[in-house]
């Protein structure tokens, strides 16, 4: 018994047996020297667990007596997790380099908060969700303040830790007053008691303690007055850490902490989670337009985008959590490619986040130029790239659930903010000359990570490379 | 006789306490730490009172894994404070404003 649970949770042992042991091993011997290697082992071994986790399968099993679940769900969760982790650390090596960032303790940090994040997805009640949740959300903290001799970057630490400590609270007494009125912390226990239709008032409470505290995490408006500081504070590579992996986590424990604990009361929450994607894209796509950071810019956008996540949540159906699914993984492609553009933007070797020095860009790198215009126009959800279907396949989930008012609200959003997407192209395109340039050239690596997310967003027309049919058994398993 | 409501009603007292002091607090960020931690020992308050009252185990279980959860998150905290402090020799919150968000 004991050993199929281990069996079950193996991959998230194994990974923070090595955490462990990394930090204890560089602790003893090179210190800082070994940070470029471990970056790499580390980013390596996300790869290998991802790839290992694809490709098992069985359908949905739990251990340890429903506490932790691991189902079609949490494996695609898993893997868009992973592999954006390790895309990150990739990029971020010689970016920390350059800067005299490389500590070890930066790869170690970001896998513990990767076996955090793989908790929080297979959580199966209340306890390894919390657990899961501040494991992730402690590292992040740490990291979010890595650059110790920077104001700005300690303020962003401390600036995330009192918000997210505050969410945690909020959470926290959710998870209380919902233990108290269903008499258990499981998710399915909780299942049973909530019962069908209408919950009982202590339980509603509970639902919305829980639903505000996790808003904090995915940044949903209005509990996102972290973000901007926070992304803009942070060293540019954690900023990109930041806007991927842990908010797939945050949106599938969402997803999962109201279908498995709350399913049975769909329209009690329905109108919370509409709510706080109306208010996210309406926010994020009009606060983005006056951003003259670049990074505050991406921070604007990814409540934009939650919002539009959200959206699917919001549907209540197997169709929107699919929709969910689709829309963070592309989410993500998208944001590591957006990424591994603002990471080489550099000025006489210094990193610029200025909007304006975009100016005539194309001029001095057609390529990226390019590479960069395919990901705004996809973030921006024009058709035909593969933005635009994440942005389909959640209207239409709202649409089919129910909420056309919503859908309908998400297309005003997304044109407002297609403004400020294009605005950028029109710099780099149209922009005035100016004296001072950016730098040409830049690592090889970055180009790579720029341009395949860019060739994916063409290229993924065709099929969206088979995500749309795991996504649907992801969700299948999720919503029954 | 106190019952369950008692608790209930200190608990909540309590975390709301903590929110005003997070929100009101304009002088100093240990205040803050000290308000995040009393909105944690306001849920322990709950969850003992909520075992209790069900006899099942489970709540006071969670309130063990709060409590250290809670003393990392106090030394996370005070860590980024101390680094805070080094680079701007000040832990008023008011001085916490080179970005505005």
């Amino acid at each position: 018994m004991l050993s199929a649970d281990l069996t079950l949770i193996l991959p998230e042992i194994l990974l923070s047996v090595y955490a462990m042991l990394a930090l204890i091993g560089a602790v003893y011997t090179g210190k800082d020297q070994l940070a470029r290697p471990l970056i790499w082992l580390t980013s390596a071994l996300f790869v290998a667990f991802a790839v290992w986790i694809a490709t098992s399968r069985g359908g949905t099993a739990n251990a340890f007596g429903g506490m932790f679940v691991v189902d079609g769900f949490a494996r695609f969760a898993k893997v868009t997790i992973l592999v954006s982790a390790a895309a990150v650390l990739a990029m971020s090596e010689e970016y920390m380099a350059r800067r005299g960032l490389l500590r070890f303790e930066y790869p170690i940090l970001v896998a513990l908060a990767a076996v955090g994040m793989m908790v929080m997805v297979s959580a199966g009640d209340l306890i390894a969700l919390y657990m899961g949740l501040e494991l992730q959300s402690l590292a992040l903290y740490v990291v979010a303040s890595l650059r110790r001799d920077s104001a700005r970057s300690t303020e962003a630490g401390l600036k995330y830790f009192v918000l997210g400590a505050l969410s945690s609270g909020l959470l926290l007494y959710g998870a209380s007053l919902t233990y108290g009125y269903a008499g258990t912390t499981l998710f399915s226990g909780i299942l049973a008691a909530a019962g069908e239709g209408t919950v009982s008032l202590g339980l509603l409470f509970g639902l919305v303690f829980l639903t505000s505290g996790i808003a904090f995490k995915v940044s949903a408006v209005p509990f996102h007055m972290w973000t901007p500081d926070v992304y803009e504070g942070a060293p540019t590579p954690i900023t990109a850490f930041f806007a991927t992996a842990p908010k797939v986590a945050a949106m599938g424990l969402f997803a999962r902490l109201l279908h498995d604990a709350f399913g049975g009361v769909t329209g009690d929450w329905k109108q919370i989670v509409a709510f706080l994607s109306l208010l996210s894209m309406f926010l994020g796509s009009i606060a983005a337009i006056g951003q003259t950071n670049i990074k505050r810019l991406m921070a604007y956008s990814s409540i934009a985008h939650m919002g539009y996540a959200l959206m699917g949540l919001a549907a209540g159906t197997a169709l929107g959590v699919q929709a969910l699914l689709i829309y963070m993984a592309i989410y993500v492609t998208m944001n590591v490619g957006t990424f591994a553009f603002i990471l080489s933007m550099e000025r006489d070797g210094q990193p610029v986040t200025d909007i304006a020095s975009l100016n005539m860009y194309s001029r001095t790198e057609p390529g990226k130029a390019l590479a960069m215009l395919v990901l705004l126009f996809s973030l921006a959800g024009v058709p035909p790239l593969v933005g635009f279907f994440g942005k389909l396949y959640v209207l239409r989930a709202a649409y089919d659930g129910g909420l056309a008012w919503l859908a309908l609200a998400g297309v005003i959003a997304s044109v407002i903010g297609a403004y400020y997407y294009l605005r950028i192209v029109f710099l780099m395109y149209f922009g005035s000359e100016r004296d001072d340039r950016l730098d040409a050239g830049g690592s090889g690596v970055l180009w790579l990570f720029l341009a395949v997310p860019a060739i994916a967003m063409v290229a993924g027309v065709v099929n969206l490379f088979g995500i749309e049919g795991a996504a649907a058994a992801a969700a299948a398993s999720l919503v029954n | 006789m106190i019952g369950l409501e008692h608790y209930l009603t200190v608990a909540a007292a309590l975390f709301v306490i903590g929110i005003f002091g997070l929100f009101l607090n304009r002088k100093n960020v240990i205040i803050l730490l000290m308000s995040i931690e009393l909105m944690l020992l306001a849920v322990n308050i709950n969850l003992v009172a909520f075992s209790a009252h069900l006899g099942d185990l489970v709540g006071q279980v969670f309130t063990l894994f709060v409590l250290t959860v809670a003393a990392a998150e106090a030394a996370i905290g005070l860590a980024i404070l101390v680094c805070f402090f080094r680079n701007r020799g000040t832990i008023a919150v008011e001085d916490i404003n080179v970005m505005k968000g």
